[in-house]
């Protein structure tokens, strides 16, 4: 379980997966809601309980609209599954990421990000999961996934990120 | 009038600055009015000072590089000079000067003083007027070879507009390298001009921001390397750095107050806002400025510390309001279409500089302290963050166009002209300019 934890730190597998959002971007797909969309495994081969399930079956991340911290329904529904995953594996903390994309100043951003990882983070504390176990930080826009000028990357961009720590403890 | 006037500089060190008498400069017989749309740079004949070595032709060389990039000057190539100097001290041949349409001429000499410090010795003659406008003479340690050219392009500068110079300031921002979705981020610090670059960070960690104290030899910043994003304190001469303060949540947008005596910044609450508080360097002393359920960031002091003004989008958007420095009367000033954020306070007062985003794109532009007069000086694909030169003449931003891998840093003229790109060795990005150094 461990080495799949790390996993997703590597360096390998982050690229990876930039990669395939930036495919995503030129072809002005829908965005991507899971890694399982993308292709990073069916939802059948992950371990029950491990980060790769969180990340695959469950969807680790959520998207916003523009200059908007208001979960969306589809970010429900993903918020939603990370809760009752959550609660089935109480052994996890979790931080919360708050991005936002380029097209806003920095200041703001980093505001703009921690808003959206407070809306998550309540919308989880509100499906019955622990405030003590959320830790939440802003990035701003200092850490884009998809990389391209215009709106197919930024919408990529605008969003939360649930980040698992402190397994089996 | 040949006689110089005396000037003592003593500079006792690279940061504890430069003492010199004040000089009451004569104004030059051709003025230039900043405040005109279209200004057509003066003419202006920069001789190579004599010197033994190459210093004299280095320090000419600065001179006019100032100049010329402040669109005001127009300096003249060397080899169109008739008249070769061979004594800085002896009247020039105005005609000569005269024919190649020079408005003035510079003359100098560097030598060494016994105890191994320059002494840079400088004239500015008026070739139409046919007299001297100023003769001084600076001392400095050897290392400060590109200060001392920056102080006389500085009061060349003043003679010719009526106004304080800005060539003597340094800027501190984010070098950036690295693909967008990997950056690395350091402080750095250079001359304005882009001289003498150091990095003040190794890069491990994000750095955003850094804002310079009006008073100290400090800078302000946001960083991530505690893993929580806080705003620091760094001592530019010892490199000792200090967390601001003891707060729960994120700290971000910091500036100095302009006695330098405080911070100003954005604190995140636990509910996903951020409100605006001060901390007392020397007492320690937190203050809450503002208490809404809204972004509030980007503060900044008007240059007489009595006002503040700062980002907020508690009526929808991002606008920009205005509050006493207690967080009295606190009052939106920007009605324009679109986005306003970044605001930041003319070093003169007079002027708001800011960041608005509308039709797709991203614009510098003024206003004054009301929000009326509003008007745009640059726009581009994604531009933010001005900064002001210390005379409040000249703004510093970056831009990032549409396609590019990073960012750089621009600066324009308060009237909208004379646009430069500003040399770094990576991208770089929130632009900080000092005070004129001490």
């Amino acid at each position: 379980m461990r080495r799949i934890a790390a996993l997703t730190r590597n360096p390998v597998a982050i690229a990876l997966f930039a990669a395939l959002a930036v495919a995503g971007c030129r072809s002005q797909q829908q965005v991507p809601n899971t890694a399982a969309e993308l292709g990073l495994g069916g939802a059948g081969s992950a371990t029950p309980g491990s980060t790769q399930e969180f990340t695959v079956s469950v969807g680790d991340r959520i998207f916003f609209d523009t200059d908007s911290s208001v979960i969306r329904s589809d970010a429900q529904a993903t918020l939603t599954r990370q809760a009752q995953w959550l609660n089935k594996y109480p052994s996890y903390s979790i931080t919360m990421e708050g991005h936002a994309d380029e097209r806003g100043t920095r200041e703001y951003n980093l505001a703009l990000g921690a808003r959206r990882a407070a809306a998550a983070r309540d919308f989880l504390v509100s499906q019955g999961v622990p405030a003590n176990r959320i830790r939440t930080i802003s990035y701003g826009k200092e850490r884009p996934v998809a990389v391209c000028d215009d709106i197919s990357c930024w919408s990529q961009n605008r969003r939360a990120v649930t980040v698992l720590g402190g397994a089996g403890s | 009038m040949r006689k110089f006037v005396k000037t003592t500089l003593a500079i006792v060190a690279l940061v504890a600055g430069i003492a010199a008498l004040a000089v009451v400069p004569a104004r030059a017989l051709v003025e230039i009015d900043i405040n005109k749309g279209v200004v057509e740079p003066v003419p202006i004949a920069i001789t190579d000072f004599l010197s033994g070595d190459a210093m004299g032709v280095e320090i000419a060389g600065v001179i006019s590089a100032d100049l010329r990039r402040s669109g005001l000057f127009a300096p003249i190539e060397k080899n169109a000079f008739i008249e070769k100097i061979s004594n800085p001290d002896v009247t020039p041949r105005f005609e000569d000067w005269r024919v190649i349409n020079a408005q003035a001429v510079v003359t100098g000499r560097v030598t060494q003083e016994p105890d191994g410090r320059l002494r840079v010795e400088f004239r500015v003659w008026d070739t139409f007027a046919g007299r001297q406008l100023s003769g001084e003479q600076l001392f400095a340690n050897q290392e400060n070879w590109r200060r001392v050219a920056h102080i006389i392009a500085d009061t060349i500068y003043e003679q010719f507009t009526g106004e304080k110079g800005y060539f003597d300031s340094r800027i501190v921002y984010v070098s950036e390298s690295g693909p967008r979705d990997n950056r690395v981020k350091r402080l750095a610090i250079m001359d304005q001009d882009g001289a003498r670059h150091e990095y003040l960070s190794d890069g491990r960690s994000i750095v955003l921001t850094p804002r310079f104290s009006p008073q100290r030899q400090e800078i302000t910043y946001m960083s991530y390397e505690s893993g929580n994003p806080q705003v620091y304190l760094l001592q530019l001469e010892t490199g000792q750095r200090e967390l601001v303060g003891n707060f729960p949540g994120m700290t971000f947008a910091p500036r100095f107050s302009p006695n330098g005596d405080k911070v100003i910044m954005s604190l995140l609450r636990e509910d996903g806002n951020s409100n605006i508080y001060t901390m007392d360097l020397r007492t320690r002393n937190t203050a809450r400025l503002t208490d809404t359920n809204a972004i509030d960031t980007s503060p900044s002091y008007s240059p007489d510390g009595s006002q503040v003004v700062f980002t907020s989008d508690r009526g929808g958007r991002a606008q920009i309001y205005v509050m006493g420095a207690d967080g009295s009367n606190q009052r939106r000033i920007s009605f324009g279409d679109g986005a306003y954020s970044t605001p930041v306070w003319s070093p003169r007062g007079d002027l708001i500089a800011f960041t608005k985003q509308s039709g797709g794109n991203f614009q510098i532009g003024v206003m004054r302290t009301d929000g009326s007069g509003e008007r745009i000086i640059s726009s581009g694909f994604l531009q933010e963050g001005p900064t002001w030169s210390p005379n409040g003449r000249v703004i510093m931003f970056f831009r990032q166009d549409a396609g590019a891998v990073g960012p750089k840093l621009y600066s324009i003229d308060l009237t909208g002209r004379n646009e430069q790109p500003v040399a770094t060795p990576n991208f770089g990005s929130d632009p900080a300019w000092s005070p004129l150094l001490k």
